[in-house]
């Protein structure tokens, strides 16, 4: 899961400041797992450094740090490529592919598209791990049939996703 | 039986069987609504989608079971959604090969006879069609079953029987309709292993409708209906 990333992609709808963006990341992400202060404040800078967001002069008042940061048009590119590639199809992805589909309902991108595209992706890595098990001994073949079962898994989500983005929009939308 | 059709150069490329801005209404309610799709001589296609998308109205229309209100279904070169009815009925039984969901064997039939039956209902002579009718039994690991009614069959092996019906006649394209559909995992995936290496072993075109990804994984590619139409074409880079 890449915070980074995620921040960015939260920052895009409008300027924050570090202590909103954590309190976003939190609430649609965090489930459980709260993201550190210090960590918020040292992806920023990284973001900053790297040219992907600009720090506002400091505003007066109370609070560790009241800059407000800006995504840049960079930033908003690497969300961009970011959003538009398929994760590799493997277990456990949901997480990312989630923050994927929430981010992308949040700024009006094309949510069911990036659905369909790691849903090729899936269907792919399965064809490859049918051809495995028609090909090979028993073990292989066992082997494989883990592989499906989790991918299968992974896309009874996307599909069941696919089908509730309208809801899910109304849900994460503002 | 049938000489394949001509699928040089141009079908090829054009898609042996293709669908064109295909239009169905049942009622007032759309069934497909200008669904676009092709699949090439040889290939495997799955068609994916949610219950009630329109994929299994999408074969019945590939298959020239259906009408569409409008659009064109070209098979081989030839246009059949204007073809009369006796046209393509010929068509369906020279060409074509079906298998569904409960193998919709015939009660009264022994095993081998359901399986013959294409092709007594193309003219061929009944020993001829028992003799070719028996030869799959093997190939499917059906040996032995020749005699036995639908009732005396398990699931899988019912669907193996109904695979072969489909097959018997050697048909350009197979149709098949949730083929594994009421079968179990192990039934199941034996059905599919049969069907695609006897598909690989004749070049015979398959159109598999299907829900269930472990079964539209053995196909060259997939697409998936949503709402009536061909929602997302995913093709395997050559």
């Amino acid at each position: 899961m890449s915070v980074p990333l995620t921040l960015l992609g939260l920052l895009e709808r409008e300027p924050s400041h570090g202590y909103d963006l954590k309190r976003e990341y939190d609430t649609f992400f965090g489930r459980g797992k709260p993201l550190p202060f210090g960590q918020v404040y040292a992806t920023l800078s990284r973001l900053a450094r790297d040219g992907s967001v600009v720090a506002a002069e400091a505003e007066p008042g109370a609070g560790p740090d009241r800059k407000r940061y800006v995504i840049t048009e960079q930033g908003v590119s690497e969300i961009e490529t970011w959003l538009t590639e398929p994760v590799a199809a493997e277990p456990h992805l949901q997480t990312v592919l989630f923050v994927k589909v929430v981010l992308a309902l949040m700024s009006g991108r094309p949510a069911e598209r990036y659905l369909d595209t790691q849903r090729a992706e899936h269907m792919r890595r399965m064809r490859e791990l049918t051809e495995l098990r028609r090909g090979g001994s028993l073990v292989d073949a066992l082997l494989a049939d883990h592989g499906l079962f989790h991918l299968e898994a992974d896309l009874r989500w996307i599909d069941l996703t696919t089908a509730r983005l309208d809801a899910l929009a109304r849900e994460v939308g503002r | 039986m049938n000489p394949a059709p001509s699928t040089a150069g141009g079908d090829q490329a054009r898609g042996l069987l293709e669908a064109r801005e295909v239009s169905v209404l049942f009622g007032q309610t759309p069934a497909l609504r200008a669904a676009t799709m092709s699949v090439a001589s040889g290939e495997i296609l799955a068609v994916m989608g949610p219950s009630g998308s329109g994929k299994s109205t999408l074969l019945h229309c590939l298959a020239g079971i259906l009408t569409p209100n409008s659009g064109e279904v070209h098979f081989a070169g030839r246009r059949i959604d204007t073809m009369s009815e006796g046209e393509r009925s010929a068509l369906r039984r020279d060409q074509f090969g079906f298998v569904f969901q409960f193998g919709q064997l015939v009660p009264e039939l022994s095993a081998e006879e359901n399986v013959a039956l294409p092709l007594l209902l193309a003219g061929v002579r009944r020993a001829e069609a028992l003799e070719r009718a028996r030869s799959w039994f093997d190939r499917l690991d059906l040996d032995g079953l020749q005699g036995r009614r639908c009732g005396e069959l398990s699931g899988g092996q019912a669907q193996r029987i109904a695979l072969a019906r489909g097959l018997v006649g050697r048909p350009s394209v197979l149709f098949a309709d949730e083929p594994t559909g009421s079968l179990d995992s192990l039934a199941g995936e034996q059905v599919m292993e049969l069907l695609v290496a006897s598909a690989r072993d004749h070049q015979t075109t398959v159109v598999l409708v299907t829900h269930d990804p472990r079964v539209a994984a053995y196909a060259d590619h997939e697409i998936i209906v949503r709402d009536g139409a061909v929602a997302f074409t995913a093709r395997t880079p050559a």
